[in-house]
């Protein structure tokens, strides 16, 4: 799996914000939201087929989270801290290349 | 010059409010603060006051309009009273927590049911936790001078919290009194453009205002509510300091009036003040040692000021216009609490009178000397008295 771009900001982040109160509790460095990984929500998770994919972006761009990444051959790749298994990245397929199932069976 | 004139205090808070330059004033009409938003529309129209003036559905619309202009960086203000302050309890707390110095005038009303539209202090005591500074106003003059106060204090770095200032229901809110409008030269030397500290929209500073705090965090922010509650008190003493020098009047967060050699002193706020001070005239000529004081300052409680005033008294007693039930008033807490711990202390009296508007007369007063001086030759007398009140027809 792709690892998280934010790697960095995310570990700064969780470093700065558990340090210092700021005046009405402000959270001023952005991406703070990162630190808590919503993945484990999910009940639903997208399964991929590489072969029907297209490379059409449309689960890239409608990825609410966004949870999905683009590979160097420009393939979806999804982080599963982060998905919350919303199923709209199966939804918008259009070859149904992304199929929603019960992670736990 | 500044303007001398006559007006109510509603319009005298409008004024106040003029002058201090909000960028956005959001209200809902409730008696008897009606007025106040009223008159600002009327600037905002006239394009006297350059402002948004927000019509909203409710109180708890109208404050949280103000909280979201206040985060984005701007003067705010608004005007409520009663149930109107009640129903944006739940906002006032964000507002205090965000550390956003929003002003609201509050035309001091008593609280349902029975619905009463008239004078007492119930609606703000009852806000009294919610960590907002409250100042308390004497007559029109004073509320228009404590909103420019408040405003002042509120948006010191070392404080940031929100502020009410509270005018009598009607006593002041409807009654026509001589009121000197300051310069607006003066006025804006005084204020200043607001500059927000620390709650401000900017896309080159991405933010979140009104965070979720998990155990590890919340403790602590709302330690820092305390904390610019304790700086208050020094700030509203510099505050009212500068003031006196730009506009002449002099405020303290207790004021005291003929304290010295009192044996007996009256403590009370809002416009009972100056009835109360009357009184002690009165009862000075008949050569009786009686003061008075005031509490200009609610919140925060001006504990070392109310240490000083206990020392020059053997009875104080408290002229409230609240309840808190099984307790007496509320101001009766804040003495005790302010007291228990020192080595000499008065004999402290509540007197609970002038609810839902009902007139304090010298009689009631009367009422309440008589009891302080059975206290004070060692009788043993009620903590808490409700003076006044109808006993025949309970």
């Amino acid at each position: 799996m792709a690892e998280s771009p934010f790697k960095e900001n995310i570990e700064r982040v969780a470093k700065e914000y558990s340090e210092k109160m700021t005046p009405g509790a402000i959270a001023t460095i952005p991406g703070s939201s990162v630190i808590n990984k919503t993945g484990s929500w999910r009940v639903f998770v997208p399964e991929f087929n590489r072969d029907k994919c297209t490379r059409c972006f449309l689960c890239y761009i409608y990825c609410p989270e966004p949870a999905i990444y683009l590979d160097e051959e420009n393939y979806p790749v999804f982080d599963y801290d982060y998905c919350k298994g919303c199923g709209i990245c199966a939804n918008e397929c259009p070859v149904d290349a992304i199929v929603m199932v019960r992670e736990t069976k | 010059m500044p303007i001398r004139t006559v007006m109510k205090a509603n319009e005298a808070a409008a004024w106040a409010a003029k002058l201090a330059k909000p960028k956005v004033i959001a209200a809902f009409p409730i008696t008897p603060s009606t007025l106040v938003p009223e008159k600002i529309s009327e600037f905002v129209a006239n394009g006297e006051l350059d402002a948004e003036f927000i019509k909203v559905e409710s109180e708890h619309s109208a404050i949280s309009a103000c909280v979201g202009a206040s985060a984005a960086g701007v003067r705010t203000f608004t005007a409520t009273a009663s149930q109107g302050l009640a129903l944006m309890h739940e906002v006032l707390f964000i507002a205090a927590g965000m550390r956003l110095p929003i002003v609201v005038a509050v035309g001091n009303r008593s609280l349902s049911a029975p619905i009463n539209i008239w004078n007492d202090w119930q609606d703000s005591i009852s806000e009294r936790d919610t960590g907002w500074l409250q100042f308390y106003a004497e007559n029109n003059q004073e509320a228009l001078d404590l909103i420019l106060i408040a405003f002042k204090v509120a948006e010191n770095e070392k404080v940031l919290l929100p502020a009410m200032v509270g005018f009598d229901a009607f006593i002041l809110t409807h009654t026509v009194e001589p009121v000197e409008i300051p310069d607006q030269e003066v006025v804006d030397e005084f204020l200043g453009e607001y500059e927000p500290k620390h709650a401000y929209l900017d896309p080159e500073r991405p933010i979140t205002q009104g965070t979720l705090a998990f155990p590890a965090h919340y403790m602590e922010a709302r330690y820092t509510v305390w904390e610019a509650n304790e700086n208050a008190k020094k700030v509203i003493d510099e505050v009212f300091e500068e003031f006196e020098k730009k506009f002449g009047r002099k405020y303290r967060k207790v004021e005291e009036y003929r304290t010295e050699d009192a044996e007996i002193v009256f403590v009370t706020m809002g416009s009972l003040a100056g009835t109360v001070k009357e009184y002690v005239d009165h009862l000075r000529e008949q050569g009786i040692k009686a003061g008075a004081a005031k509490l200009t300052v609610y919140r925060p409680f001006p504990i070392e000021e109310v240490r000083e005033l206990a020392k020059k008294a053997k009875v104080i007693a408290l002229l409230e216009k609240n309840v808190t039930f099984s307790v007496g008033g509320a101001l009766f807490q804040d003495f005790s609490r302010a007291l228990i711990n020192e080595k000499e202390k008065p004999i402290i009296l509540d007197f609970i009178l002038g609810l839902g508007g009902r007139d304090v007369t010298f009689q009631n007063l009367d009422e309440v000397l008589e009891i302080s001086r059975k206290a004070l030759n060692g009788e043993k007398v009620d903590e808490v008295n409700w003076i006044g009140l109808r006993k025949e027809i309970l």
